[in-house]
């Protein structure tokens, strides 16, 4: 238990470092245009990583430099998209709220709230016709529930009992707006659940639990081909973008979410279970010297290469 | 300051037109997602969830239920005013616009309307992705049935809205983002509602006309500046509304200026609203020279800024292309 803690830490400190900077790179002009993090969500795509095999298919949101980082993308392409240069993962072209990188499962993030969901259901067809026992799993917020699109995609997946995970995160913000102010009945599972669809709340603070439910569900999916929901509570620690100065919520609500962190929790869980504050502080630094060898390999590229903007528009 | 003006800026502008509306008529709503107590993602509607009260509410993420409640509510003698946070995200519930807004006058032949103003806002800013950049204003200029209007100054942002939410037909009023926090101007706001249309001519002179609509409006004066400091003044004819549009003002123009048109829009050019101009100017047989069509090449918009101001026209583009057009004949 002990040793996955410390390796979920190291993945989770990867994903966090990265955001952080990024977070810098904002600031420092470098990255332009509207970005989105996903500091104090690690817990998910850390704990989820292991249900994905070569040839599955992750389709995330704007906020998912963390899944497409556990999907096995490295940093620097990732950085380099980012900062609008020729070597990042989409050339320039995507940016951090619409990157892909289909070489490692990541069929990429999209900026429309909820529609990666039915491109997840189309995924496990195609798995379905290709011979291939391909996962599909799709992340969208919990206040993409509210969009029609996840509906639609919850029941054809349902009738066509096709092995897609929905994968909830629940920061209870969409947007500036508290979505539990714009359903009735708050609990999301029974949407699902009312579809036929298995569906699950979890610690989505906790990596193993993610991990284990996950995994469990994975399985089921891959073996009897129907699609399972889980919700995975979380939060985020810094606004919907970078520059939302957060006026709507609460110091008390911060501070909370703070406690609830997945890497302060893991961080005090490993203390507990007797690691040196040396050791665990070694993770953090060890992932900061990754992140900004990267980024510094990232800044140093060439810009993006406007000769070649309108290529790819066709076949 | 003189009386019935304020100074804003543009988001201010829309605010103002907003509040005047919520308060003069009673039939009004407003809402949409993080409208009311946010006050907008942009600010632009700040204030009006406090001053009235259940009329002006937050939504879920579900633009098919905005807009089509919008409709029915307006179909029942509401004045819905809503708000699609960008206009990319129109694109997951056309169908309320298309199939059901624009059809219910005409199917009834009359006995039913559907006035509501849907607010919205487009077009690239830096590093905006391609799910977050598009000009979609031909779409809906396609579709009859549907008003469009999309201005370009303070006094223009409150004029429409005040006219788009008095017009009994359904009115798509579409913003530009990087217009909501330029300079603050004095705009008139006692006016009473204008019908809906009309042009405004921004600059004068004999080389070219030139027609626009939206936030590169700015940069189309701006290259008309130029090119008058070169010594070939040019006439600028702003077309705010796009539908109803004020063909006979671009007409006239054009054939006073040696049947010379230039079409600038942010928007790509194939199948562009400024195709439909120079179309009714080629029917009018005004045109005395080869048309020229200015917008964004037929490609997706990249999120690196450097690629997106590849594509999208700026002032030394729009420039360079009209003096060619002033130089034939
Ligand atoms: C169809 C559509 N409507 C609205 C938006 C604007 N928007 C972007 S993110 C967001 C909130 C989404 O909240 P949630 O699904 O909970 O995800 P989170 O951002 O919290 O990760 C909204 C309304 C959008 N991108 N697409």
């Amino acid at each position: 238990m002990r040793e996955q803690l410390m390796a979920d830490l190291r993945a989770m400190w990867r994903i966090r470092a990265f955001e952080e900077k990024t977070q810098a790179l904002c600031g420092s002009g470098d990255v332009r245009g509207s970005v989105h993090l996903c500091i104090g969500q690690e817990a998910g795509p850390v704990g989820a990583a292991e249900a994905f095999t070569d040839g599955d298919a992750l389709f995330a949101t704007y906020r998912g430099h963390g899944w497409a980082i556990a999907r096995g993308v490295p940093l620097e392409p990732l950085f380099g998209e980012l900062l609008g240069r020729a070597s990042g993962v989409n050339g320039g072209r995507g940016g951090s709220a619409y990157l892909s990188a289909p070489e490692y499962g990541f069929l990429g993030e999209n900026s429309i709230v909820g529609a990666g969901t039915p491109m997840a259901v189309g995924a496990a067809l195609a798995g379905r016709h290709d011979g291939s026992s391909r996962l599909a799993a799709v992340v969208f917020g919990e206040g993409a529930m509210n969009q029609g699109a996840v509906h639609e995609a919850m029941n054809f997946a349902a009738m066509m009992a096709l092995p897609v995970l929905f994968i909830c995160e629940n920061n209870r913000w969409s947007e500036l707006t508290l979505t539990r102010d714009m359903v009735r009945n708050p609990s999301l599972t029974d949407r699902p659940k009312a579809l036929g669809i298995p569906a699950i709340r979890i610690d989505g603070n906790d990596p193993a639990t993610v991990r284990e439910t996950i995994l469990d569900f994975a399985e089921a999916a891959r073996e009897d081909g129907g699609p399972a929901f889980v919700e995975l509570t979380t939060q985020r620690l810094v606004g919907h973008y970078v520059g939302d100065a957060q006026q709507y919520r609460t110091r008390e609500e911060l501070a909370e979410d703070r406690r609830q962190e997945p890497i302060a929790r893991a961080a005090a869980a490993l203390a507990e279970a007797g690691v040196a504050a040396a050791e665990i502080d070694a993770v953090r630094a060890a992932a900061w010297a990754e992140v900004e060898q990267a980024a510094a390999a990232a800044l140093a590229a060439s810009p993006a290469d406007v000769s070649t903007v309108r290529e790819h528009v066709y076949a | 300051m003189p009386e019935g003006t304020i100074t804003v800026n543009y988001s201010g502008a829309v605010n103002a037109a907003l509040w005047r509306c919520l308060a003069e008529l009673p039939e009004t709503l407003l809402y949409g997602e993080d409208v009311a107590k946010p006050g907008g993602v942009h600010g632009v509607t700040r204030g009006l969830w406090k001053e009235f009260g259940d009329r002006v509410f937050d939504t879920p993420i579900s633009e098919s239920a905005i807009l089509g409640s919008a409709v029915g509510a307006a179909m029942m003698g509401r004045r819905p005013i809503v708000e699609i946070m960008w206009a990319d995200f129109f694109l997951v519930a056309l169908d309320q616009m298309v199939n059901q807004a624009a059809n219910i006058r005409y199917v009834s032949g009359g006995r039913l309307t559907a006035p509501l103003v849907v607010r919205t806002q487009q077009g690239n800013s830096l590093g905006a992705c391609a799910q977050h950049s598009q000009n979609l204003e031909a779409f809906f200029c396609h579709t009859p049935g549907l008003r469009v209007a999309m201005p370009s100054t303070p006094q223009d942002a409150y004029d429409i809205m005040v006219s788009a939410v008095h017009c009994d037909d359904p009115v798509v009023v579409i913003d530009n983002r990087t217009l909501y926090f330029g300079e603050k101007q004095e705009i008139v706001t006692d006016r009473p509602p204008a019908a809906i249309g009309g042009s405004h001519v921004r600059r004068t002179g004999p080389g070219a006309t030139m027609v626009t609509w939206g936030a590169i409006t700015h940069r189309v004066i701006e290259a008309a500046d130029r090119l008058a400091a070169n010594g070939t003044p040019v006439t600028v004819i702003e077309t705010p509304w796009l539908n109803p549009f004020d063909t006979d003002a671009v007409l006239e123009s054009v054939a006073k200026t040696g049947g010379r048109l230039a079409v600038v829009h942010e928007a790509n050019t194939t199948a562009g609203f400024g195709a439909e101009v120079v179309v009714r100017a080629a029917e009018a047989g005004v045109l005395r020279q080869p048309p020229v069509r200015i917008g964004v090449p037929d490609t997706r918009i990249p999120a690196a800024p450097e690629l997106a101001a590849a594509l999208i026209p700026g002032t030394e583009r729009i420039a360079a292309e009209v003096a060619g057009l002033v130089a034939t004949g």
